[in-house]
């Protein structure tokens, strides 16, 4: 009995805990000058595990929806809010809930709540949603993806003026449509400032494991690769971390690794320099901004897939770096972005697109 | 041939890097596993290790500077992971639970706690990067040997070769200290051990305890070279290869050293080899299942049986036999 006894203590403790991390405790600021809109309309997002702070995703789409209150001067809670997971299990519920409380229109903030939109969304005919990253079905839901090939061109165009080795490499997470994506984009930006320059592509088969990422990155570096494109999440902390390292041991070594998602300049740090070239920058807030807008105006894209790219500002290419970052490629990166809104490139989305590409190039 | 010199280059240190946080874990798993208790939680540990470090790396290294903040991190980690690891001695040995559940409890309280604290302290859902990680270094004097010395001691760890002398030092007291007698004893026949007056169950607390000390640490060098910083994903299933490493190697210090160093080697040919001549051509798939088949056939055909400690797994009651 004794025995049962303590794993019960010891379960209770375990959900005392997680259910703890469940309560957000923000309160709202004071009073404010301004009379809200009558027309706005209420909206929620429902996070991943990041939470609104994971200065990623997350973070962004409540920066967006933030914006949104403060432009038609809401009060938070009330028409605009929030529902944290902590775990795959709670994306159902936070759904449900913010439903029950009269949100019109809820976001499901990455592809992993994807099953759980299209659940409460079949549920729930009346209330709208949208899919941040990924596609799903439903005629009350839009799906939110960005045209990351775009954003990978002009890092891409980015890495091949930087480099000095004739070698630049991408570390992916896991070999799949989504991040072959993000390779195509890289390579053909990179192939097309110089054909000769080589790209070493290889995939860390996952998206955590920061180990494999350090590996592969080393690897690369050792071969005389001195820029690294990552899209691979949290394996890419260890593309970050093996640069740095590098970095700390020569402050004249010439390595550099380009975020992804978000501006990734505070993860480059490391003594007096910085490592990171730049980033592509997936603009959630723009994309959540939009949706709420469309919606009001009574033309909420449900059913409908969006694309936002570099036309729209949903991609964007980070510049932080003012020392790394110089102004000949930042006016460079500019000329093929306006080629890419123009049309004059279209940018490969797949392996056989590239090849395409690339055999055009020559 | 130098050719062949300089793909040892790129493979091995990655390979001993690889290997170190696992070669600590695993040694904290034969202590706890020799004196009979099953740790299925040295993933816990790991992430209560990593957690701690990062912690403390973030909050210190403003006051330590770059040469200090990372061991002294590393330090505490190990404690706190000791302490965090009595907690599965008092379920295992006090109150006698389950091992295996026991360890798994471990294992999610562990995330949970280090989660939580993380929103707690800092109010996000993962931490920032860490200034203070581990830095390579060239080890003065040796690095001079012709060959070996740039393979081996260029650009390496410290904490590489102390968890290789580490390895060595925990064979010794197991194996040649009369408290290693005792620890053995107790694993195989607790009762023979009780019959000439060994405490068997402070025994047991105290090996519990050093697998978190050395779980602890080995998360700790784990987020300190690789990750930088902690969240949900930090460590993903290294306590469990340590675990197999234990196994793998006869619950012997030197044979999980060894065990830990072939996980090592294999992911990281599996990870390189797309950029050796020779291995060039074969799939990349092959290439990164190796290190799991390679360790199927290796406990198959080149180990033998292993012989588990006789008491794993059943707890001692004293006077019932």
């Amino acid at each position: 009995m004794k025995k049962l006894n303590l794993l019960l203590t010891m379960l209770l403790t375990l959900t005392v805990i997680l259910s703890a991390c469940g309560t957000n405790g923000d309160s709202s600021e004071g009073q404010k000058d301004c009379e809200p809109d009558s027309s706005a309309i209420k909206a929620g997002i429902v996070t991943d595990e990041g939470g609104v702070d994971d200065k990623s995703f997350n973070q962004s789409a409540w920066e967006g929806l933030k914006a949104y209150g403060e432009e038609y001067c809401l009060d938070k809670d009330e028409m605009y809010g929030y529902a944290q997971s902590n775990q795959d299990s709670e994306y159902e519920s936070n759904l449900t809930r913010l439903t029950q409380q009269d949100y019109e229109l809820i976001f499901g903030i990455g592809f992993k709540l994807k099953d759980a939109v299209q659940t409460v969304a079949s549920q729930n005919p009346d209330t709208k949603y949208a899919l941040v990253d990924d596609v799903a079905e439903g005629d009350n839901v839009a799906s939110v993806t960005f045209k990351e090939h775009q954003g990978s061109f002009l890092v891409g165009v980015a890495a091949a003026l930087k480099s000095e080795t004739g070698k630049v490499g991408f570390v992916g997470g896991i070999d799949s449509p989504l991040i072959n994506k993000f390779e195509a984009g890289y390579v053909a930006g990179v192939k097309s400032v110089d054909p000769s320059i080589e790209v070493d592509v290889r995939y860390a088969e996952s998206f955590s494991d920061a180990g494999k990422g350090r590996q592969i990155a080393k690897s690369m570096y050792d071969s005389n690769v001195d820029v690294i494109y990552h899209a691979a999440g949290g394996a890419g902390n260890g593309v970050f971390t093996e640069a740095k390292d590098i970095k700390a041991g020569d402050s004249e070594a010439n390595v550099w690794v380009i975020g992804v998602d978000r501006d990734q300049y505070e993860e480059g740090s490391v003594d007096d320099s910085n490592v990171t070239l730049t980033s592509m920058v997936k603009r959630v807030d723009v994309a959540v901004q939009d949706v709420i807008k469309r919606t009001i105006e009574g033309n909420f894209p449900g059913g409908e897939v969006l694309e936002y790219g570099l036309a729209d500002g949903g991609i964007s290419v980070a510049d932080t770096n003012e020392e790394a970052y110089t102004d000949e490629i930042a006016s460079k990166v500019k000329e093929w972005k306006e080629k890419i809104q123009n049309g004059d490139v279209e940018v490969p989305q797949t392996r056989e697109e590239l090849e395409g590409f690339v055999s055009n190039l020559e | 041939m130098s050719g062949f010199v300089d793909i040892l280059n790129s493979i091995i240190p990655s390979a001993l890097m690889l290997a170190t946080p696992l070669i600590f874990t695993a040694l904290g798993g034969v202590f706890s596993e020799r004196s009979g208790i099953i740790n299925i939680g040295l993933e816990g540990l790991m992430i209560m290790g990593a957690f701690v470090a990062v912690v403390i790396n973030l909050e210190l290294y403003p006051i330590l500077g770059s040469t200090l903040t990372p061991w002294v991190s590393i330090l505490v980690a190990a404690v706190i992971g000791g302490l965090f690891a009595s907690l599965h001695a008092v379920a295992t040995v006090t109150f006698r639970a389950d091992q295996v559940v026991s360890g798994v409890a471990i294992n999610f309280l562990a995330l949970g706690i280090g989660l939580f604290l993380i929103k707690q302290i800092y109010g996000k859902g993962q931490t920032d990067m860490i200034d203070g990680g581990l830095r390579s270094t060239d080890i003065p004097i040796l690095e001079h040997i012709p060959v070996i010395g740039p393979i081996f001691f260029e650009g390496t760890y410290y904490t590489n070769w102390l968890a290789v002398i580490l390895a060595f030092v925990v064979w010794y007291v197991i194996f040649k200290t009369p408290f290693g007698l005792r620890l053995r004893s107790v694993g195989e026949h607790p009762f023979a051990a009780d019959s000439v007056g060994i405490n068997v169950n402070r025994m047991r607390y105290i090996a519990v305890m050093l697998s978190g000390f050395f779980g602890g640490a080995g998360g700790a060098i784990f987020a300190l070279t690789f990750a930088g910083n902690f969240s949900q994903g930090t460590i993903s299933g290294q306590g469990f290869i340590a675990l197999a490493a234990v196994v793998f190697g006869k619950w012997h210090p030197i044979g999980a050293l060894g065990a830990a160093l072939f996980f090592g080697l294999a992911q990281s040919l599996s990870v390189i080899g797309g950029g050796i001549p020779l291995l060039e051509d074969i799939p990349s798939v092959y290439l990164q299942i190796a290190p799991y088949v390679l360790t199927i056939f290796a406990l198959v055909g080149l180990v033998g049986r292993a012989e588990a400690p006789k008491s794993l797994g059943t707890p001692f009651v004293k006077g019932s036999r």
